[in-house]
């Protein structure tokens, strides 16, 4: 019994822990035996193509999905059998809209606030607070419908926030956003995560990965390709810098032998060869020197798009 | 301390659901998916409007029209009563399914297929029986306010002879209750609009032949189990005898069948939402 307090005391339970995470639709497993634990206070991230099983991963976190195997606790409670109490402290941006399309948009804020149980004038002032947030104040009582694709995204975002979560379920927040949008959101973010709120964010943009995620994991094909902080996995897992040369479409597959041996790796796409290097400008005066002529050349810092390329031998946004 | 009551209140219905359904389905927040319902419908009066309506015009065409035809019929408990008194306890009833139906039926349809509300409600706290509890309620008062409106002509035109009437209220809404609940569980299997004939298939029939318009001693006797197993007959029944004021044992049947019915489709709703949204 003592040793269980002073390891509790030490190391807090974190508030999400899957070990061997299973999920499975009919035959098909979309989510492959996951092992992840996310603790207080950290941005927790899910980065991976499209069908890696990141929205089915969070959709379990969220108490929306039964998991198929292995173990899942989220704040320290099966949401297997604690659904609601969980829930109740979760803020969950899923990955498509689900606004209540009868209802105007502070409606939309006030009713869902009401679903937590809060009392009517706590929702009133919250619903005022969170439009102001998703700068969507002047359109309160406009009908949802109304909206764009990117105000859209913003109220789930605002309504999101209507409970106060300990826990923000992120499913590809910034999806249809415009640049703008996206780094008010990202400050917002990172102003809520100060607050001590938890954020578990899934993403196509490596940016945001890097701006946003303490710590994350490469999925791909429903499994984890590689897990640490942005700086970590770059270092782990490609070279400090990269050259990028373009070409005309077709013409990058004869350079390949041309450049042999010229950096530590090197990578061909269809439109591009990129050198992984210590020291780009030098590989860059080799590749001149062997009579290489690309359309552009580039010379710059490696990536999670870098460090992804390696893992799976994709890019992530085609 | 009243808040205290509350709590525990809710806590011992929780416990009792919780028995009979898998556990965190539900989390006590029916009253909250009525609520929004009732924001809903402050846009809608014209619909509301035009289901009052339609069994309106039902009565004043039988009070002036077959009234004239056959002028009296025997009740229940052996008294004679005129035709036209005779049927409006069962429109009234009819009124309170088909309002139920209805919104039980395309409004729900829309939420599950195309508005994705459910999706949104089930990320808080609610749980797919907090879902079924609250919209089943929601039709239920939508099929009372039909039924309550039809009472109100009823008594305007000298149809509602003894003060007993009052007593067909809870009875339209156990009606209501019953077919939204039916209702919604039919609707969780539809996939695709034209499908929505099926309950037009259902409903007619059970409008025509639920003794609506004759006694249960007109059909031919093998036919009477059929129409027996009829909800709505149930409920014409319990209105028919309360409108004279006769109260018999067996009344008790037809409140049992109405409510183990109401429980299924309750059951098979939330069974089904889940399996739908909770993937
Ligand atoms: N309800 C479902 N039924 C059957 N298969 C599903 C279901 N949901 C997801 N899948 C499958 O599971 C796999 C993972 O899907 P998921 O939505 O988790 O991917 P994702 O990483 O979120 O992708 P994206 O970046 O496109 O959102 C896909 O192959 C998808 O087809
Ligand atoms: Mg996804």
């Amino acid at each position: 019994m003592a040793a269980v307090g002073e390891r509790s005391a030490r190391e807090p339970s974190p508030l999400v822990s899957a070990k061997a995470l299973v999920k499975r639709f009919g035959e098909f497993e979309a989510v492959r035996g996951i092992d992840v634990e996310v603790v207080k206070g950290e941005a927790f991230g899910f980065l991976g193509p499209n069908g890696a099983g990141k929205s089915s991963a969070m959709r379990m976190v969220g108490c929306v999905s039964p998991r198929s195997d292995g173990d899942l606790r989220v704040l320290d409670m099966d949401p297997q059998v604690d659904g609601p109490s969980i829930r109740a402290r979760l803020g969950v941006v899923p990955q498509e809209d689900n606004l209540d399309t009868e209802l105007s948009i502070r409606q939309n804020l006030q009713v869902y606030g009401r679903y937590f149980g809060l009392s009517r004038a706590h929702v009133r002032a919250k619903a005022t607070e969170l439009m102001e947030f998703a700068q969507l104040t002047e359109r309160a009582d406009d009908e949802v419908d109304t909206l764009s694709g990117g105000m859209k995204r913003r109220l789930t975002i605002a309504r999101s926030l209507v409970n106060d979560p300990d826990l923000l379920l992120l499913d590809e927040p910034t999806t249809g956003l415009d640049p703008q949008a996206r780094h008010l959101l990202w400050d917002r973010l990172f102003r809520l995560k100060q607050l001590g709120v938890t954020l578990l964010i899934t993403t196509h943009y490596m940016d945001e990965a890097e701006q946003l995620c303490d710590r994350l994991v490469i999925m791909d094909n429903g499994r984890i390709v590689a897990e640490g902080s942005p700086p970590e996995l770059i270092a782990c897992y490609s070279s400090r810098e990269v050259l990028e040369l373009r070409f005309a479409p077709g013409e990058s597959g004869d350079v390949a032998s041309t450049v042999d041996g010229l950096a530590d790796r090197v990578e061909v796409l269809p439109d591009r060869v990129l050198l992984y290097t210590e020291n780009g400008e030098a590989a860059l005066s080799a590749t001149h020197a062997r009579g290489v002529r690309p359309l552009s050349c580039l010379v710059r810092r490696s990536t999670l798009e870098d460090v992804f390329l390696r893992l799976t031998g994709r890019t992530l946004v085609d | 301390m009243a808040a205290n009551t509350e709590i525990t209140g809710a806590a011992r219905s929780r416990a009792a659901t919780l028995r009979i359904l898998p556990p965190g389905l539900y989390a006590g927040r029916a009253s909250k998916v009525l609520e929004r319902s009732l924001l809903v419908s402050k846009k809608m009066w014209l619909v509301f409007l035009s289901g009052i309506v339609e069994p309106a015009v039902y009565l004043l065409a039988f009070q002036i029209g077959f009234g004239r035809l056959v002028t009296e019929v025997v009740g229940p408990g052996g008294e004679v009563m005129s035709y036209a008194a005779f049927v409006a306890p069962a429109l009234m009833m009819a009124s309170a399914m088909n309002g139920a139906v209805y919104d039980a039926t395309f409004n729900v349809f829309f939420k599950i297929r195309h508005a994705r509300t459910y999706e949104g409600m089930l990320a808080t706290p609610v749980g797919p029986v907090d879902i079924a509890m609250g919209e089943i309620s929601w039709s239920m008062l939508r099929g009372g306010l039909y039924a309550v409106a039809f009472l109100a002509i009823m008594t305007l035109l000298g149809l509602s002879g003894s003060p007993w009437v009052v007593l067909l209220v809870p009875v339209a809404l156990l009606v209501a209750f019953t077919f939204a609940a039916l209702g919604m569980a039919c609707v969780t299997f539809i996939r695709t609009v034209s499908q929505f004939d099926y309950i037009q298939l259902a409903v007619m029939p059970l409008f025509l032949f639920s003794a609506t318009f004759y006694p249960l001693s007109v059909y031919p006797e093998p036919l009477r189990p059929v129409v027996q197993l009829s909800p709505l007959y149930h409920g014409i029944e319990l209105a028919r005898e309360l409108s004279v004021g006769v109260v018999e044992p067996a009344m008790l049947g037809h409140v049992g069948y109405l409510a183990a019915l109401a429980a299924l489709g309750l059951w098979v709703t939330s069974r089904r939402l889940a399996g739908l949204l909770l993937r």
